[in-house]
């Protein structure tokens, strides 16, 4: 229970669905006051407070667990390292992995607990598939893609058939003060959304080229390629424009030689991604090649794909180009269903 | 339920909740000169001179505050402040490593912020204060100690202290001596003039009176600073109005407890030792904590070894059974205990420990329930102590 309404009204469904729930809100700073100043996130002691007040409305009993530990190497460090080896991490989901379902659920099915219920944007029902949220807006089954069927057999996520003003509206009916605040957005351990400023506070000041695909020419200079994200566009701070004169992106980042390289939008353009540590959940590991959908990150585009597993790696073959897609991320591939889209499979993008 | 938790806070006694009913139906000011200010003034005093004959001290010497956490910075900090105005040099402030946080952070404030030099006795490995330390500390700096406060009892592990002794070594060097005595009153005989204390803190809500009234024993001859300004009202050391019903039903709750306190010694005492009996029948390698004998009577303290005392605590909660880990949270985490680590206890063993205490409503039932739960649970505890991060 974050302290927010989503993880609130959750936890009110499931006591509705007559499970026997305690809340449990996870420390996951060192410092409690370090992480988040105010109330828009999910790690202060007022959310804290905001969780504890819930569980009291709601009439379960509520503990703080201490993660921060197990927070700070699986999530945070990995965080920075994984932007210092020129990718793109995507911490939500890999605390989704390491912490939520898997240090959480241990620790609770060891005290005799069945399973974890969480206030996600997702469907998993009695056929043990994960599907996409009814609110496809906030729809986060792309950040629990990650999880094993052995994790999925013991989530719970009540709130997949609810789009989120029904969830705010619920949270008002039940007298739970949380209904109105509003929702967290960025990284939760990064207290003023500054991530480049993070990362350098972590990394320091990196100097190095930044050069142009096409010519090879140097035009630019950065402090620090691990503050550069493929796609990207904005704060480039280029010296020279294109010989063309239209705007260049980020392509790709290559820490070994500490280079940004950049060219044009059309450079961006994947048509294959190879993904690594694949988890299959939606049937058994397929032996064919797969027809399916394919989302590269979070409120990414969705675009038809092939997607072949060749032991510890996932093949996608794209119908269509798609521009942005950066290593780190996740790739999950989705089977267009009615009932929700449901989740085949995920692995995370290769560099 | 079986509520084992009486140190945390203990049901109010019948007679104790009658009194606040029947005098908080009454108006009045007790500062107000009109009668029914005369008649509320009556009441305070009545219930000051109840509470100074139950404890061995003068009515005058009772100061009526808002509880325990309230007494004890009156007194850490008050008597600080006055004895440093009188001497500068006067800045050491001497505690043992074991007090409750109402007394180590003001301690600990006082050497942040107004220039103090503390100085935290150790204890042996029953949580016991050597007299023998005090006497060397105050040898090494009688001169420049501002006071002295060390607790009646432990509230984690619940051995008493030689209070008397200490005080009497405290005396000999002329430097005050303030006891936090919210454990023990009602528990151990406490007797304010001959413990030779010169403060005393007692709060209502362990004895079986209301939360949020409490009083500060403070010697005639002993200075102390206000931490509250305004009225004067407990003369002129802590001000606001007086609540009359608070304080009279807390001195029909002092009074009762010290009345029955030998009687009531005799009962609980019994069923913690069953209780500290069967807990290491049912669970062979638990340790248990403080001193043997020289303990409060309702208190029972153990580490189970491989478990963490959080997750006893939720699993024995879960089955309707209330105790505590004993040691404070910071934002919700459990902290290990600073009073086992004073001990002598490693990290491990200081997060495992758990406090039963019992009190004048626990019954045999209450162990039995304790009893039939326990094992299991610290089965499951520790099978989850498997899944903790190595810090």
């Amino acid at each position: 229970m974050s302290g927010g309404v989503d993880s609130a009204v959750a936890a009110a469904r499931a006591v509705e669905a007559g499970h026997d729930v305690t809340g449990v809100h996870l420390a996951l700073a060192r410092n409690p006051q370090t992480y988040r100043t105010g109330a828009r996130g999910c790690c202060t002691l007022e959310d804290s407070r905001d969780a504890r007040r819930a569980a009291d409305v709601i009439g379960i009993p509520f503990y703080v667990w201490d993660m921060a530990d197990r927070f700070h190497e699986d999530v945070v460090d990995d965080f920075v390292a994984e932007y210092a080896a020129g990718r793109t991490p995507n911490p939500c989901l890999r605390c989704n992995e390491k912490i939520k379902f898997a240090a959480v659920l241990d620790r609770a099915v060891a005290l005799g607990f069945d399973a974890v219920v969480t206030g996600h944007h997702a469907r998993l029902g009695a056929d043990g598939l994960l599907r996409r949220s009814v609110d496809v807006a906030k729809d986060q089954s792309y950040v629990l893609a990650v999880l094993t069927r052995e994790q999925l057999s013991r989530s719970i996520f009540p709130l997949g058939d609810s789009t989120k003003a029904e969830v705010r509206a619920e949270a008002a009916r039940r007298g739970l003060a949380v209904a109105d605040k509003p929702d967290s957005h960025d990284i939760c351990f990064i207290a003023d959304g500054d991530t480049r400023r993070f990362l350098a506070q972590r990394l320091g000041e990196q100097p190095g080229e930044v050069v142009d695909a096409s010519t090879g020419a140097v035009v630019g200079t950065h402090a620090g390629a691990y503050a550069y994200t493929v796609g990207q566009r904005r704060g480039l701070h280029l010296d020279r424009p294109a010989p063309d004169g239209r705007p260049r992106y980020v392509l790709s980042i290559t820490p070994k030689t500490n280079t940004v390289t950049v060219g044009p939008a059309e450079a961006l353009e994947v048509s294959r991604v190879r993904g690594e540590r694949p988890v299959w959940t939606g049937g058994p590991r397929p032996e064919a090649p797969v027809e399916c959908e394919v989302q590269l990150r979070a409120h990414g585009d969705v675009v038809p794909a092939t997607v072949a597993l060749d032991g510890d790696t996932l093949h996608a073959e794209l119908r269509r180009p798609v521009r942005g897609v950066a290593a780190g991320q996740a790739v999950v591939a989705y089977r267009p269903d009615p009932a929700g889209d449901v989740v085949l499979g995920s692995a995370t993008i290769a560099g | 339920m079986a509520y084992l938790d009486h140190a945390a806070t203990t049901p109010m006694l019948d007679e104790a909740l009658e009194a606040y009913v029947a005098t908080a139906r009454e108006v009045g000011n007790a500062s107000s000169l009109h009668a029914a200010g005369r008649r509320a003034r009556r009441r305070v005093e009545e219930s000051r001179e109840r509470v100074a004959a139950v404890l061995g001290a003068r009515p005058s010497e009772v100061i009526f505050t808002g509880g325990g956490t309230e007494s004890d910075n009156l007194a850490v900090k008050g008597i600080f402040w006055a004895r440093r105005a009188a001497a500068g040099e006067r800045r050491r402030v001497v505690s043992s490593a074991v007090e409750h946080h109402a007394v180590l952070d003001a301690v600990d404030w006082l050497g942040a912020h107004e220039g103090a030099e503390v100085g935290l006795l150790p204890v042996d490995a029953s949580g016991r204060l050597d007299p023998a330390a005090l006497r060397a500390e105050l040898e090494a700096y009688g001169d420049r100690v501002a006071l002295v406060t060390a607790m009646w009892a432990n509230n984690e592990v619940g051995t008493v202290q030689p209070v008397g002794e200490l005080a009497a070594v405290a005396a000999e060097y002329g430097v005050p001596f303030h006891t936090d005595a919210i454990q023990a009153v009602g528990q151990v005989p406490v007797d304010f003039a001959a413990s030779g204390a010169s403060a005393l803190t007692v709060t209502g809500h362990k004895l079986g009176g209301p939360v949020g009234v409490g009083a500060l024993l403070l010697g005639r001859d002993v200075a102390a600073t206000p931490l509250l300004h305004g009225g004067g009202q407990e003369r002129d050391v802590r001000s606001g109005t007086l609540d009359t019903a608070g304080i009279v039903a807390f001195a029909v709750a002092v009074e009762a407890a010290v009345k029955g306190q030998q009687e009531y010694a005799a009962r609980v005492a019994a069923l913690r030792d069953e209780l500290v009996e069967r807990v290491r029948h049912a669970v062979p390698e638990v340790v248990y904590n403080g001193d043997p004998t020289d303990r409060l009577p309702g208190n029972a303290h153990f580490s189970f070894p491989g478990c963490e005392g959080d997750a006893l605590l939720l699993l024995l909660d879960a089955q309707g059974i209330a105790c505590s880990t004993g040691s404070a949270c910071s934002a919700g985490v459990a902290q290990p205990s600073h009073v086992l680590l004073a001990m002598g206890a490693d990290d491990d063993r200081a997060r495992s420990s758990l406090r039963f205490t019992l009190g004048h409503t626990s019954t045999r039932q209450e162990v039995d329930a304790l009893i039939a739960a326990l094992p299991g649970a610290v089965d499951r505890a520790r099978r989850a102590a498997a899944y903790r991060t190595p810090r």
